[in-house]
């Protein structure tokens, strides 16, 4: 039942607020997010680790299809269901300080957005599923499209048609499936990991499904909308983005393709973790050059998300745990540092690299949440990456030792760019742009210290997140034998 | 006068082969359809389909004669009113069209054009 | 001293286990104080409470060390608590207490004490003395994890950890920019060392089955000397240790660190951090020995970088640069001692550099500080009169550093040098003429700063004084360290008992299992080994001499900058133009591959994307020529498809065409 609450609550919230206007907007969706947070977390809390479903909820839907209304929580969605309630609230304080016209259909959107990304890490149905996946690109198109930057219109269109085209394979995969269930047809997600398919079968399944989500993750090649998306989009936007929705493809890879086409994964799982590396090294080498911090963080999060992918399709125990408390930690980092950029902006008026520097004159507060953001997302040991980084890596290395040492250049080259851009803003000599940096204000700061909370707490006692997740992961694991 | 002998309608039809109906039918049918496609006089296509819409009209009696069915003469009554109906409509249509372009010629109706 | 001897007692009554835990965490602890009231605590409580923690840390491994020696030498494991535990992989926060750990935490705290008392005086004044303070503890913190950690992973926190504090420490003042790239270029040159560890850890589990010392080396007995497996393990960590420990090729980041402050250079870039790369192939001494081949390759890389900082540091004239190169250089010779499974040999080199390299580096950022931040040599002379404590500490750290007897350095070297000699002959030509270099260039030091007149500005001369106490103890205390420290291990030919190898001889018990040969006790006779000592010592004298002729004799002061050069002199002033060459190997390379991927590559594959999207629109286009508006064609295609769709369904035959088509 807390379930179903965890995705209708925020839709309940988000259509009060349209009814809203401008100041009580805000408050309401704050206090909803808040809320939404105390139930995520109580759902943590509670959360028994075992490879059960739980809080669960299960209604007859379209009953002649067989398709039910059903959703739950395992190992797999629980720390994406706490991702998800922790990065909402801090979203909208984010976006506390900005002035966005018409702030109630803004804030709704968010709102809309979170139920959405719930429904989508809950649903136990392949059907509903995927209407959550459908639904979650709306909100955020229409973030994205109405207070965006300039260059929005052409490149929000560019991202919501890449997106679609690559959702429609996966329908076709799923009709495919749900024929291929016994009769009376069933869309449970789990009714599809019994099925007997011929491998050629599952090749086409395979692509089918990986398409869908590389595009959304992204997977080297597919990523082109990704790096614009990111910048012309409104920060919280943004960070719901890179923050939440791309683990949707990371977690649609786990909870589909493995347990669904074991055999297809066999033949072209290599294929797919030697794109996602070539991703980790490409989207690296770009970031090192880029001047734009937006833009920077864009392709920084590209390069570990390819990570996240190759792990995944290393298909060990080391590989998806990673995988799991890698999305956690990627989710905080990137959100932490994308609102560090707008935080910048904000101030300096610019993103542009070389207009700034010397920032850490005036601002202690920030430079250390800033740095301890930062080296979370260097894998620094005893912060929240070293320990995904870690598990990660040993499970692609496992896989393949070249493959493994070539996605390690990751440790290297994000030392590289992420010192560059810290280098580059916080250190050096003041600018024009940056004379008169004023350091975080409260509300700023408390957009910030959480996530520095969950740095640590992630980085120095993981078994907390480790456990939940292991015995979901076992299980799992035993389909792809 | 002659002494009135009581023969029934279907009979009367029925005088005739249902063949024959249905080739006559056909006829018109493709009269209309051809009425349609190459005349652009806006008026004469609509004659046109009247013309295609009585060939069906013609057929279902014939049918429902034969088979003694009455549904059928039912449906052409129900096609004539619907048909007077549609014709005031086209009608009113032709005329606005005609007062506004000086032309019922279809070709000048392109507006459609995506 | 009262305090330091009640504190000393309480912790004599703790467990092992809570000394284990307080050892890191007070440092920690000073960090956090410092740190997060940087600008709130007073300047005059800054001090003391960020010395408190390394000081108590160092009373309570004296505690544990003498636990340790009462407890018969019997290594000791203190687990906090399951920190990652994944599948079968688990692995513990834990300590382990051993023979090694307690040189290495001896050396740790003891000289970090006096280095934090010493930074109390030499950085008093600057903006950013609290967080210096604390990046300090945090940093010992780090060290600290690495050398008590029951595992590699540990280490390898305390090894990433202690490279974060020195990128802090060598940007520490952060507006300068050359400054800020020297410390990312130590940051990322020690993460391609770090990879390899990374993966030499992963290697070690998929071999072993574990990652904790005990159950790996025990495991590790079990091989064959040679394994394949085990030599890509010892090479993955040994390029590790190349990163941390500035081995070529990783080592031109020591020299630009030397962009830290003075202390930072003393405690992380000389004594301590530094050395983790000896540390780490001593623990892992097992798996080297099952290695013949990494310890070859091992030993031409150090030779090359002993001679190679040697001949580079002949010509610097930035007094803290001839540090870091003789730094470099004598890095290269504990790795030639481990080599040649001397391992006790690297230790106690480490721990004599420790000394005398600290003090050599404290007593330059005295010179420093009463020069004003003038650090070149050619400016400096006649400094004796002004600095007297300064100088004869620094002189004893030269004598140290060059190899005369009866200081540190000469029994350290001596040791390994003997070992090499029953190795490989020429290795230990190339390490005498090594150590000539050494000796040459430390009195070149020492006499162009020290000797001569004074040759700096007026206000310079005006402002020389000698360094308040804070800062001259920790000199003098080091300076009797470097006199007495080589005598922990005199070797027998001079009538000693080794103490230090007899101490650590249990650490090596693996090794002499599975490879006995490498462990024979010296084959040679005590007047061959005194021959060896009387070469060493002589060669070291006679370059100290050359020395003394050429920069007090004859009062030579190298040119400046601008003077033409020999080819080869120009060549080694400019280090080689090693970084260059790595400028335009590596760096400028990623540069363009940057470029081009995100100019031309993003251009190609969003020019695929876009292909696409052109296709549908031209087709599209195509197609909407259709919808020509016309009603007449509309009608008539609606006709034609409707006799089309009658015709297929009442003229075809599709039976006969689906069996013909074999559905």
């Amino acid at each position: 039942m807390l379930t179903l609450a965890l995705i209708l609550f925020p839709a309940i919230a988000a259509t009060v607020t349209l009814l809203l206007n401008g100041n009580s907007a805000k408050r309401i969706a704050i206090t909803a997010a808040m809320l939404e947070l105390v139930l995520a977390a109580y759902v943590f809390g509670q959360f028994t680790p075992d490879a059960q479903s739980q809080f669960g909820f299960d209604y007859s839907w379209i009953s002649t299809l067989g398709i039910r209304f059903s959703g739950g929580i395992d190992g797999i969605s629980i720390l994406l269901v706490l991702l998800t309630g922790l990065l909402v609230p801090l979203i909208i304080l984010s976006a506390f300080r900005q002035t966005y016209d018409r702030p109630s259909v803004f804030y709704a959107l968010i709102l809309f957005m979170q139920a959405a990304l719930m429904g989508v890490f809950t649903a136990r149905d392949a059907f509903l599923f995927y209407l959550f996946f459908e639904a979650a690109l709306i909100p955020v198109y229409f973030l994205a499209a109405m207070w965006g930057g300039a260059n929005r219109i052409p490149v929000t269109f560019k991202f919501f048609i890449y997106t679609i085209f690559g959702s429609l394979f996966m329908l076709v995969a799923l009709v495919y499936l749900y024929y291929q269930t016994p009769v009376p047809h069933s869309s449970a997600i789990i009714d599809f990991y019994n099925l007997n398919l011929t491998p050629s079968a599952q090749g086409w399944i395979f692509w089918a499904f990986f398409i869908a989500f590389a595009i959304k993750m992204p997977v080297f090649p597919f990523h082109t909308w990704q790096p614009d998306t990111y910048v012309e989009s409104p920060t919280p936007a943004t960070m719901l983005l890179a923050g939440i929705m791309l683990k949707m493809g990371v977690y649609g890879v786990i909870r589909f393709i493995l347990p669904i086409v074991p055999e297809g994964v066999d033949t072209w799982g290599m294929t797919a973790a030697i794109l996602s590396v070539i991703g980790i090294v490409y989207g690296s080498v770009i970031a090192i050059r880029q001047r734009d911090m937006k833009r920077l963080i864009a392709y920084s999060s590209f390069a570990h998300v390819g990570l996240m992918a190759a792990g995944v399709f290393s298909q060990s125990a080391y590989g998806l745990q990673g995988a799991l408390i890698q999305m956690l930690a990627h989710g905080i980092n990137v959100v932490g540092l994308f609102f560090v950029a707008e935080l910048i902006f904000d101030r300096a008026k610019t993103r542009q690299l070389d207009q700034l520097g010397g920032i850490t004159r005036n601002t202690p507060k920030l430079t250390v949440l800033f740095m301890i953001i930062m080296l979370g997302s260097v894998a620094l040991p005893l912060t929240n990456g070293f320990v995904g980084e870690f598990l990660l890596l040993k499970g692609v290395f496992d896989y393949n030792n070249y493959l493994g040492a070539f996605a390690g250049l990751t440790i290297i080259l994000g030392a590289v760019y992420m010192l560059r851009m810290f280098q580059k803003t916080m250190f050096g000599t003041p600018t024009t742009n940056t004379q008169s940096f004023s350091d975080l204000t409260g509300s700023e700061a408390w957009v910030l210290i959480p996530l520095v909370f969950f740095v640590f707490w992630m980085g120095l006692y993981p078994a907390s997140f480790l456990k939940l997740t292991e015995p979901a992961v076992t299980n799992l694991l035993q389909y792809i034998k | 006068m002659q002494p009135t002998q009581q023969v029934s309608i279907p009979d009367v039809i029925q005088q005739i082969p249902l063949n024959y109906y249905l080739i006559f039918s056909t006829a018109l049918f493709v009269i209309g359809i051809i009425g349609v496609l190459t005349r652009r006089n806006a008026i004469i296509i609509f004659m046109s389909i009247e013309l295609m819409l009585n060939a069906v009209n013609m057929l279902l009696v014939a049918f429902s004669s034969y088979k003694s069915d009455s549904t059928g003469q039912v449906f052409v009554f129900f096609i004539m009113a619907v048909a007077a109906a549609e014709v005031s409509v086209g009608l009113a249509i032709i005329v606005m069209i005609y007062r506004n372009t000086r032309s019922i010629d279809i070709g000048a109706l392109n507006k459609l054009k995506w | 001293m009262p305090i330091c001897v009640s504190t000393y007692a309480v912790f004599d009554c703790m467990t092992p286990e809570l000394l284990c835990i307080l050892i890191p965490l007070l440092p920690l602890l000073g960090f956090i104080i410092n740190g997060l009231g940087f600008r709130k605590v007073p300047a005059s409580l800054v001090g003391p409470l960020a010395v408190a923690g390394p000081v108590l840390s160092f009373l309570a491994v004296l505690s544990l060390f003498s636990n340790f020696r009462a407890g018969g030498n019997q290594p000791l494991k203190a687990t906090l608590f399951d920190w990652i535990s994944v599948a079968d992989l688990h692995i513990n926060f834990a300590f382990q207490i051993d023979q090694l750990s307690l040189i290495m935490l001896l050396i740790v705290t003891g000289i970090g004490s006096l280095i934090h008392l010493y930074s109390i005086g030499y950085m008093k004044h600057d903006e950013g003395y609290g967080k210096f303070m604390a990046f300090l503890n945090l940093f010992l913190f780090f060290m600290l994890l690495l050398v008590m950690g029951s595992n590699f992973v540990i280490m390898f926190i305390g090894w990433e950890g202690v490279g974060l504090c020195s990128y802090l420490l060598i940007g520490f003042w952060n507006t300068n920019t050359s400054y800020n790239n020297a410390a990312r270029k130590a940051f990322v040159m020690n993460r391609i060392g770090d990879l390899g560890f990374l993966l030499g850890i992963f290697l070690i589990f998929t071999t072993f089955g574990s990652v904790e010392y005990t159950e790996v080396f025990s495991a590790a007995t079990g091989f064959a000397v040679g394994d394949k497996t085990v030599l890509a393990i010892a090479l993955l960590l040994f390029v590790g240790a190349m990163g941390k420990s500035a081995q070529i090729p990783l080592f031109t980041w020591l020299p630009d660190a030397m962009a830290g402050p003075t202390p930072v250079s003393a405690l992380i870039h000389a004594a301590t951090m530094v050395t983790a790369g000896i540390y780490m192939v001593v623990r892992s001494n097992v798996l080297y020995t099952l290695a013949p081949q990494a310890l070859e390759i091992m030993g031409g890389i150090a030779i090359a970088t002993a001679l190679l900082g040697a001949t580079i540091g002949l010509m610097q004239n930035d007094i803290k640069k001839v540090l870091a190169y003789s730094t470099v250089s004598q890095l290269g010779y504990m790795f030639l001692g481990l080599s040649v499974a001397a391992y006790t040999g690297g230790m106690f080199h480490v721990l004599t550099h420790a000394f005398f390299k600290a003090l050599l580096f404290l007593g330059a950022g005295s010179v420093i500080h009463a020069m004003s931040n003038e650090q070149d040599i050619r400016n400096m002379g006649g400094l004796r009169k002004y600095l007297p404590i300064t100088f004869w500490t620094f002189l004893i750290g030269t004598i140290a550093i060059a190899g005369i007897p009866p200081f540190a350095g000469f029994f350290s070297k001596d040791e390994i040098l003997a070992h090499v000699w029953e190795h490989n002959k020429l290795l230990w030509g190339l390490g005498i003429l090594g150590s000539a270099m050494t000796s040459f260039y430390m009195f070149r030091l020492l006499f162009l700063t020290f000797f001569g007149e004074f040759r700096g500005t007026p206000e310079q001369k005006h402002h020389l004084h000698e360094s308040p106490l804070s800062m001259t103890i920790p000199l003098m205390v080091l300076a009797v360290l470097s006199v007495v420290g080589g005598f922990l291990n005199v070797p027998h030919a001079l009538g000693g008992h080794s103490m230090l190898a007899e101490f650590m001889a249990p650490l090596y018990e693996g090794s002499q299992q599975v490879n006995p040969s490498a462990f024979e006790g010296p084959t040679m006779g005590s007047s061959e080994e005194l021959m060896l000592m009387a070469i060493s010592a002589g060669v070291a004298l006679l370059a100290a001499g050359v020395a003394y002729g050429m920069y007090v004799r004859s009062a030579t002061v190298p040119a400046a900058d601008s003077v033409p050069r020999s080819i080869p002199a120009q060549v080694v002033y400019n280090k080689f133009y090693i970084d260059e060459f790595y400028e335009r190997l590596i760096v400028r390379p990623v540069r363009a591959l940057g470029d081009g991927f995100y100019s031309f590559g993003e251009f190609v594959i969003d020019g695929v994307v876009g292909a696409v999207s052109w296709l549908v629109k031209t087709i599209a286009g195509q197609l909407r020529l259709v919808q020509n508006g016309s009603i007449g064609s509309y009608m008539f295609a609606m006709v034609l498809s409707i006799a089309l769709i009658i015709a297929l369904r009442f003229f075809v035959n599709w039976t006969t065409i689906l069996a013909y088509l074999n559905f």
